[in-house]
């Protein structure tokens, strides 16, 4: 009996595989350029994360441990899909716990828990181009980022102050990477861009449908754009978790009824667990077993 | 004025395959001076206008402009780099449709500014004072800062093209048929605003117009067109009022009169 057809390790072919790693460590070599790659159908729909699944693929070995996170959370369809997705075509260790992860896959969040030489951190990245809502041209932005001619980029943030008195970009807020290249940081919150700066994890940005990969090596400058007189902030939270009564960490907003109820939870579900299992409670939190009986 | 000219074109050619865009066109500029192309379409004014910015490479020719250190260079032989930060800071480029040359869906003040953010002001409150001081200087109501130009009106249009380019003040500033498409009334407001921009800030200009109440108004010296070809060229006025090649006779004597 001929064996059954079957996928190779991580889905992609060797060849696929090797073009994506040569892609990627031409990316790590210039920090924050976009570069083109040969992005391939994968068995999922664009916008679900086929050029982070591509890039994790490249990557991913059978010793690694692979987490993914979806808006911060390891249980939402996205994240569980593409978890269960690994498991059957590479068989690898998964994990929500950040610490314990070498790859985390994210959907536009970066890990509360300091990220540690050694773990790659990897998105999925709908749109790379920053400038592409002020300029519609590939050939344009291209020349633009060729020769480092950034102003339209402070036009944006100087619409968002003339119309809203400050600067109200709160996702997918621009940063310059190495004193050079502006880059998109996907859309996560600009709550999270700080945690990008002098990073000591690796991370890799995947577009699957703009077939683009870039990346930020381990200790680089990422510095968000502003102005003098109006200073790049991250958002504040008044409140802090419903759950583990976290401060400093960045909250969903969770509405509960028709009559106006509504939690703030962490958005970082391993973070908030973590918390709860050491004894930290926040004011919704259901009490223990323990403490019911 | 200065001795020394600001702009030196010789021997600018553009073809087309076979076809002639502009022959062999030549002519000094100097600082303050505004020059008129004029011609019927097809005549090759708006390639020779392209080709003279840079936005066109020509089949031959050379220009040469003066920088602000007073070297010589030659524009075809710069770095795209060099080319595009002169077109952004000692140039300015206004289009016949105010669309091209503004970005329609942000406001009037970020057109004005984004300038000087490409140049590197980082320091918003200045950036706005500037977009209010600018928009007041050609007649925009400073109200309106914040509103986008696709909420202007056609004229309104064309004098915010004019201030996003004269704000990062250039010393050079070319025309597309500034007042195309505009109405008799609005064209005489715009050309009186122009006109008073060039005197204040003593500006080159080469204004390309089919129009030659514009080129009477505007400028002090013009070149006629045609098929390519400069036919006549000298004062404004010479040519006007004693025009010598049959083509600049008819091209006056066709001037509807009301």
């Amino acid at each position: 009996m001929t064996e059954l057809a079957s996928y190779n390790f991580a889905y992609l072919d060797e060849q696929t595989k090797r073009m994506i790693r040569r892609a990627i460590l031409k990316a790590i070599a210039i920090p924050g350029y976009q570069v083109p790659f040969a992005s391939r159908e994968m068995p999922m729909p664009y916008g679900w994360g086929t050029g982070g699944v591509q890039v994790t693929a490249a990557i991913i070995g059978p010793e690694d441990v692979l987490k993914v996170i979806d808006q911060g959370a390891d249980d939402t369809t996205n994240a569980v899909s593409i978890r269960a997705f690994f498991q059957k075509v590479a068989d690898v260790a998964v994990t929500t716990h950040t610490a314990d992860a070498t790859i985390i896959q994210t959907r536009h969040r970066i890990p509360e828990r300091k990220l540690s030489e050694g773990q790659v951190l990897v998105y999925q990245v709908p749109i790379p181009e920053p400038l592409r809502f002020l300029e519609p041209r590939e050939t344009e932005t291209r020349k633009m980022h060729a020769l480092e001619e950034y102003g339209l980029m402070h036009v944006k943030l100087y619409e968002d102050i003339a119309r809203h008195g400050r600067i109200s970009t709160t996702y997918a807020y621009p940063v310059k990477v190495a004193g050079r290249y502006v880059m998109d940081p996907s859309p996560t919150p600009k709550f999270d861009n700080p945690k990008m700066h002098m990073s000591e994890a690796l991370q890799l940005f995947g577009a699957g449908r703009e077939k683009r990969i870039y990346a930020v090596p381990p200790h680089t400058d990422v510095v968000s754009l502003d102005f003098e007189d109006h200073p790049f902030e991250i958002q504040r939270f008044e409140q802090s978790c419903a759950l583990c009564a976290a401060h400093g960490v960045y909250l969903d907003e969770v509405v509960l009824d028709d009559k106006g109820g509504r939690m703030f939870v962490c958005s970082d579900t391993d973070n908030c667990e973590d918390r709860r299992e050491h004894g930290h409670s926040g004011e919704m939190l259901a009490p223990s077993k323990e403490a019911a009986e | 004025m200065n001795d020394t000219p600001l702009f030196k074109v010789s021997g600018v050619s553009k073809f087309y395959g076979q076809r002639i865009g502009c022959k062999d066109v030549s002519f000094d500029l100097w600082p303050g001076e505004v020059l008129a192309i004029v011609g019927e379409s097809g005549s090759g004014k708006t390639t020779l206008l392209n080709c003279l910015s840079t936005r066109l490479m020509p089949t031959a020719g050379s220009v040469e402009y003066r920088m602000r250190d007073g070297q010589f260079r030659d524009l075809y032989h710069m770095s795209e780099a060099e080319r595009r930060f002169l077109m952004r800071t000692d140039w300015g480029f206004v289009h016949q449709n105010p669309a091209d040359g503004l970005r329609m869906t942000v406001s009037a003040g970020a057109n004005v500014g984004e300038r000087l953010m490409a140049i590197g002001d980082r320091h918003y409150g200045n950036i706005r004072a500037t977009a209010t001081d600018w928009l007041s200087r050609v007649e925009i109501s400073t109200d309106r800062i914040d509103d986008q130009p696709r909420a202007f009106s056609g004229g309104m249009r064309q004098r915010l093209q004019i201030a996003r380019n004269l704000v990062t003040g250039p010393r050079l500033v070319f025309m597309d048929e500034p007042t195309g498409g505009l109405d008799v009334s609005v064209q005489a407001r715009l050309l009186d605003l122009v006109r008073g921009l060039v005197n204040d800030l003593g500006l080159s200009a080469i204004v390309v117009t089919h129009d030659l109440a514009v080129a009477r108004l505007l400028s002090h010296r013009m070149m006629v067109m045609k098929d390519g070809y400069v036919i006549e060229q000298g004062l404004t006025d010479r040519v006007l009022d004693d025009p010598r090649e049959p083509y600049t006779q008819l091209l006056v004597s066709s001037i509807l009169q009301v």
